[in-house]
């Protein structure tokens, strides 16, 4: 009696291990796609930046003038969004330099009445790039290209 | 076999180093340098013009007499991407790789290209009355055996010379340098 109990809660323990280790598979697909590693408010404000404009075909042409200037290779850009994407690889084997790139979404969007929101994010060798230096080395760049001071937002 | 001991040390010794310089960082790249200006001057001319979209569409001509390819435009912000692939063979790399194989060494030569250019126009001056047209050219080489060997800017200013004299031809308008 006992051992016939037994084997049935095995016998239910079977497939619900099964259906584990199938979730366990589930989630790190679904952890690489919609990751959220820092604390997503803390990187929004680390990646945004106000500028005192409201004009944003220039604020666009300045971001893309910026990427140029950095070097970077413009994949795609399209006004209606405000989104601008581009990219900066760079290799030689020759020179003993392996191969890196730098991916950065660049987007623009109105905030309140009197400012643009530009916030960017950027992939460097496969990795999110959570670190404040970058972003604040971009909208440096940005600025002189604005001729606009670049506020930070919380 | 001394000989390939050696030689296999050296390439030991050429994998260690190439796997600790990367060719671009976070630190460097997203900083402006003195030496980006001096390429945006290289790369950039003026046109006495307050008609940006004829000269995207010159550009755009131009690109696609010399074999280029739009990958992809927008006329408000001012922007042209282009590539094409071409062959990359050098004759000098082929001397180096049959020598070179006579001792063990191999040096694959390059092969194929893909080289893109990327356009972008913007109205200058007080009133708007010319438009900064600036041309960037990058290259990407794949050896014979199909594996990446470079990706550099193209920095020769021939190459950019010959590009404004020919825009300027079709545009009958004179470059000026910004």
């Amino acid at each position: 009696m006992t051992s016939d109990r037994l084997k049935r809660k095995i016998l239910l323990l079977i497939p619900l291990l099964g259906l584990f280790l199938l979730l366990a598979a589930c989630a790190t697909t679904h952890d690489r796609l919609l990751d959220m590693d820092t604390s997503q408010v803390q990187l929004r404000s680390i990646q945004s930046r106000a500028f005192d404009t409201t004009d944003k075909e220039k604020t666009m042409r300045a971001i893309i003038a910026t990427l140029q200037d950095l070097g970077f290779m413009l994949d795609r850009a399209d006004y209606t969004l405000g989104v601008v994407t581009a990219s900066k690889a760079r290799a030689d084997s020759m020179q003993m330099q392996v191969y890196a790139t730098l991916r950065i979404t660049v987007t623009v969007r109105p905030r309140g009445e009197k400012q643009l929101l530009v916030r960017a994010s950027a992939e460097y060798q496969r990795s999110p790039v959570t670190d404040a230096k970058p972003y604040q080395n971009f909208f440096n760049s940005l600025e002189k290209a604005m001729f606009l001071e670049a506020h930070q937002v919380d | 076999m001394r000989f390939s001991f050696r030689s296999g040390s050296v390439v030991l010794a050429v994998l260690l180093l190439m796997t600790g310089c990367a060719a671009v960082t976070l630190d460097a790249d997203l900083n402006l340098t003195p030496e980006m200006y001096a390429q945006r001057q290289m790369q950039t001319r003026r046109f006495d013009t307050t008609d940006e979209q004829k000269i995207l569409r010159t550009c755009s001509a131009l690109l696609q007499d010399t074999g280029f390819t739009i990958d992809e435009s927008e006329t408000r912000l001012g922007i042209l991407i282009a590539s094409k692939e071409r062959d990359a063979t050098d004759a000098a790399q082929w001397a180096v790789f049959i020598v070179g194989a006579f001792f063990g060494v191999t040096l694959p030569p390059d092969k194929d290209q893909i080289m893109k250019a990327f356009v972008t126009t913007r109205p200058v001056g007080t009133e708007g009355k010319q438009v900064a047209v600036r041309v960037v050219f990058e290259r990407t080489v794949f050896d014979t055996e199909h594996r990446l060997k470079k990706i550099e800017a193209l920095n020769d200013p021939k190459i950019y010379q010959s590009f404004f004299e020919k825009l300027s031809k079709a545009l009958f308008l004179e470059a000026h340098d910004i």
